[in-house]
């Protein structure tokens, strides 16, 4: 029962920050609010047996790249944003986003509640950092090298693109 | 051994690719020596194949450096041929060419356009150069057609003149015409022999012989038909006189020495075939020596210094082509090699003249008519020389070169048929007549405008090759004696041909005939009145315009092909092909209106129909499958 | 309803509101958190499938998605950088070029 309470807790927390995100009118509080989802996330991992990624999630996600999304926020004077506001021809694009947006809940909870599983599985796996390791390491090797490659390509990229071409 | 025999072809090639890559850079004497010295060096090649050609005693070189088309029964290489026939014709090409290069350095002086037109004739020496060393009808006919490239390039080359372009024109269709016939005529060797190689033609013609006649018949017409557009005979000449738009030494080069020369070649060549059909032989014999007359007596009433040598030219084709249409080949080759000579310096001379009446830029009289001319003699006396020697070869005065030359066709038209030789002997007399008229109305006199009186005589670089050319002409007629001269002999491999011994009394007559003609001819044209007076009447208009055949053409053949192209351009193309496509436009045009309402440039409304998508694809995921 | 249905729902939940703020805001900057929140969404479905059947291949895939997450910020952000010193604006609709 506690599990459920603690889930339905974390559940309602990340929801809420989520639509923090998408209402706010300051891009510095849409990005903290964004951090809070990340941090919730992270706890979930953790309740779902996933204690190395969620590190990695407070780490990379929370740490690393809200970082980087703060730094440029500041650096190019975003933080103010104007009110939203339809350019013409676009009128339908706000009411047809929330239906289409209502009808993929609707089908997934129709799918979740019509069609859900069974209980969990009762053993859990050993999800510890050293056996991800051999996963990755073992299984997984190739996948891993090309990501360090796909990584500095876009750092390379990342360099181009903000060079300044005199 | 593939190289010695490609170099000549190789040689002139070179001097175009490094005038042509790097002749910007090259100032004009830079330019004109690697045009010069290329087609020096294809001479020396020349002359060490036909040596090797006179050591193995005619013995024909052949070669094959890659095979061109392959399909089926048709099997043609890149084949180059030298036996004595091409290795004559090699030495009349870059020797002759050689001088006019050497002599374009001085006449080009100042052009603008300097290095394309080395460019340009180098292209040319290389192109003729194909021609005669192809060792089959195919590389013949590329030889063939990219001489008339040149033609066409060198005729326009001061396209500026709307006239000079027109000109061009006139002689890349014409000669167009003629290659029709070309082009048929080796398609129907192609069809009755199954090979295009001058060997396996031959061989089956001499094995086959009076099986053939009647293809044969037909062969050497539609042969004949490509030379009449080459070698400017009727009815395909008209596109000769109007070619003198070019640089004259262009006209020496193309319209004197070699070019034209390209039918007579071939006619010699393939003269197995001709010797197969009396009918096509007649033919030629009596269109030869129609358009020697017809020719010679246009001369009589040209104006300008070119034209006249340009009708010359077309009577003297007429003679040459007389000649093979008798069946001896020898004595065409020889009027052809001899012609080569003085037609070249006749026209180089004449250039020289032009250059000369040029030199005052202030007024604006055509430096070409002979009516501002006169009293040329004293002022450049080189030329005159020159043009005399040149002249008088023309007119047939023995001993220059083409009294032997003549007289050798004369006598065979004598004893063959009395027709041509009626033909022929009227334009001996007319060409005499012609050429002392323009010796008297450009040298003699007093002179009959101020560029006239300030002449002067042109640089050495033009004047050594007009010198070497006159040599040329005095001794060149050494080379076939009468009764089976050196030619003769040296042509034996190739065309078997019985000389016959002087005949006195005919060399009498005709040397009469060519002296008592210029001496009228110089009597007439002492006063310049005469002059003045020239062209009124109806007749001498009627030369003038060269027994208006090219007016005939405007009023036929022209004429209907105007109203065929309007009626095209008008009702089909622009009624109906131009008017569907707009249609098929305007309906893209109409059909992209509504379609592009859907393009609004907005990055979230492209995402907003991703979104759609991806849940319609949920959709179907879930429900329909 | 089972603890991997809630979460997956949960997941779907914060898809969609990811989804939201892609259509609806217009700022370059939000749009690319709410693609993050998108992506953490997705990993959120991997990790509970991962413990429903007891298997570290979710795991391991949301490492990787992590990865090409962070890829993908630095030269978006580089992106953003660039068109704001040209157009002086992170605002996408500035950004029209392509309309028809």
């Amino acid at each position: 029962m506690t599990d459920w309470i603690v889930l339905g807790l974390l559940g309602a927390l990340s929801v809420a920050s989520a639509l923090g995100l998408l209402l706010s009118r300051n891009a510095i509080y849409a990005a903290l609010f964004l951090v809070l989802n990340f941090v919730v996330g992270a706890v979930i991992y953790i309740v779902l047996n996933a204690p190395f990624l969620a590190v990695v999630q407070i780490s990379v996600y929370a740490g690393a790249i809200m970082v980087l999304f703060i730094f440029v926020i500041m650096l190019l004077g975003a933080e103010r944003l104007t009110p939203a506001e339809n350019p013409p021809g676009l009128s339908y694009q706000r009411p047809l986003a929330i239906a289409l947006g209502v009808l993929a809940l609707s089908v997934a909870a129709y799918v979740l509640l019509a069609r859900g599983g069974e209980a969990a599985a009762t053993q859990a796996v050993d999800a510890s950092p050293t056996a991800i390791g051999v996963q990755l390491f073992r299984n997984y090797v190739f996948p891993f090298e090309v990501v360090a490659l796909l990584l500095l390509a876009a750092m390379v990229g990342a360099v181009v693109l903000t060079r300044r071409t005199e | 051994m593939e190289l010695l025999v490609l170099s000549p072809l190789l040689f002139p090639l070179l001097g175009l690719l490094i005038n042509a890559l790097f002749g910007q850079r090259m100032g004009e004497r830079a330019i004109g020596w690697t045009a010069s010295l290329a087609v020096i060096a294809s001479f020396v090649a020349a002359v060490a194949l036909f040596a090797q050609v006179g050591q193995s005693h005619g013995a024909a070189i052949r070669v094959s450096i890659a095979p061109w088309i392959a399909a089926g029964a048709l099997n043609v290489s890149w084949g180059f041929l030298v036996d004595p026939l091409s290795s004559v014709m090699m030495l009349i090409v870059t020797g002759v060419g050689a001088l006019i290069h050497i002599y374009s350095i001085g006449y080009m002086h100042g052009d603008a356009r300097f290095r394309r037109y080395f460019v340009y004739l180098n292209l040319f020496v290389a192109s003729m150069l194909l021609l005669v060393m192809a060792d089959n009808f195919l590389v013949l006919f590329v030889g063939w057609e990219l001489v008339g490239l040149c033609s066409y390039l060198l005729i326009g080359f001061w396209f500026e003149d709307l006239k000079n372009a027109a000109a061009g024109r006139k002689a890349f269709i014409v000669n167009r015409i003629g290659d029709v016939g070309f082009v048929l005529g080796i398609l129907l060797i192609f069809a009755t022999f199954g090979t295009l190689d001058f060997e396996g033609v031959f061989a089956q013609v001499k094995e086959r012989g009076e099986a053939l006649a009647a293809v044969a018949g037909a062969i050497t017409l539609l042969l004949f038909i490509g030379a009449t557009g080459k070698s400017a005979q009727i009815p395909l000449f008209v596109w000769l006189p109007d070619a003198m738009a070019g640089p004259t030494p262009v006209s020496a080069l193309i319209h004197a020495a070699t070019m034209v020369t390209a039918g007579v070649y071939m006619m010699s060549r393939a003269h197995a075939l001709f010797g197969l059909a009396p009918a096509t032989q007649t033919l030629v014999a009596i269109v030869g020596a129609a358009t020697a007359l017809v020719a010679a007596s246009s001369a009589l009433r040209q104006m300008d210094i070119k034209k006249v040598l340009a009708y010359s030219t077309v009577s003297q084709l007429g003679f040459m082509v007389a000649a093979a249409g008798l069946g001896v080949y020898v004595a065409s080759l020889f009027h052809l090699l001899t012609h080569a000579f003085f037609k070249a310096l006749l026209f180089l001379s004449a250039g020289s003249v032009i250059h000369a009446m040029h030199a005052d830029h202030h007024s604006n009289l055509d430096p070409q008519d002979m009516r501002n001319m006169g009293g040329l003699a004293r002022r450049m006396p080189i030329t005159f020389a020159t043009f005399a020697v040149g002249g008088l070869a023309l007119a047939g005065v023995p001993p220059l070169a083409g009294f032997f030359s003549k007289d050798e066709i004369l006598l065979a038209a004598f004893s063959y048929s009395p027709l041509v030789f009626l033909l022929l002997g009227a334009t001996a007399a007319l060409t005499a007549l012609y050429i002392g008229r323009q010796i008297a109305l450009v040298f003699f006199g007093e002179p009959r405008s101020v560029n006239a009186a300030h002449a002067h005589e042109s640089p050495a670089v033009m004047t050594v090759p007009l010198v070497a050319l006159a040599v040329l002409t005095l001794v060149g007629g050494a080379i076939n004696l009468p009764g089976g001269g050196w030619l003769h002999h040296w042509l034996e491999p190739v065309i078997k041909e019985t000389a016959k011994p002087l005949n006195v009394v005919l060399a009498l007559v005709f040397t009469g005939i060519a002296v008592v003609a210029l001496a009228i001819a110089w009597w007439l044209y002492r006063d310049p009145q005469r002059v003045r007076a020239e062209g009124r009447s109806a007749w001498e208009r009627f030369l003038a315009e060269a027994w208006r055949i090219d007016a005939l053409y405007h009023a036929t053949v022209l004429r209907m092909f105007y109203t065929i192209s309007t009626v095209c351009a008008q009702l089909i193309d622009a009624g109906a092909i131009d008017a569907a496509v707009n249609a098929v436009g305007r309906g893209a045009r109409a059909a992209a209106g509504v379609a592009r309402a859907a393009q609004t440039g907005f990055v979230r409304n492209y995402g907003l129909f991703m979104f759609l998508g991806a849940i319609a694809m949920m959709l179907y995921l879930v429900f329909l499958r | 309803m089972d603890a991997t249905s809630f979460v997956v729902f949960l997941s779907s939940v914060l898809f969609v509101i990811g989804a939201l703020g892609v259509l609806l805001r217009r700022n370059a900057l939000l749009i690319f958190m709410s693609v993050e929140l998108m992506l953490n969404a997705a990993n959120l479905a991997f990790v509970a499938f991962a413990q429903r059947w007891a298997h570290l291949t979710g795991q391991v895939f949301v490492f990787f998605v992590m990865t090409v997450a962070a890829a993908e910020v630095a030269v978006g952000l580089a992106l953003i950088v660039t068109i704001f010193r040209t157009k002086r604006s992170t605002n996408v609709d500035d950004l029209a070029q392509l309309r028809g």
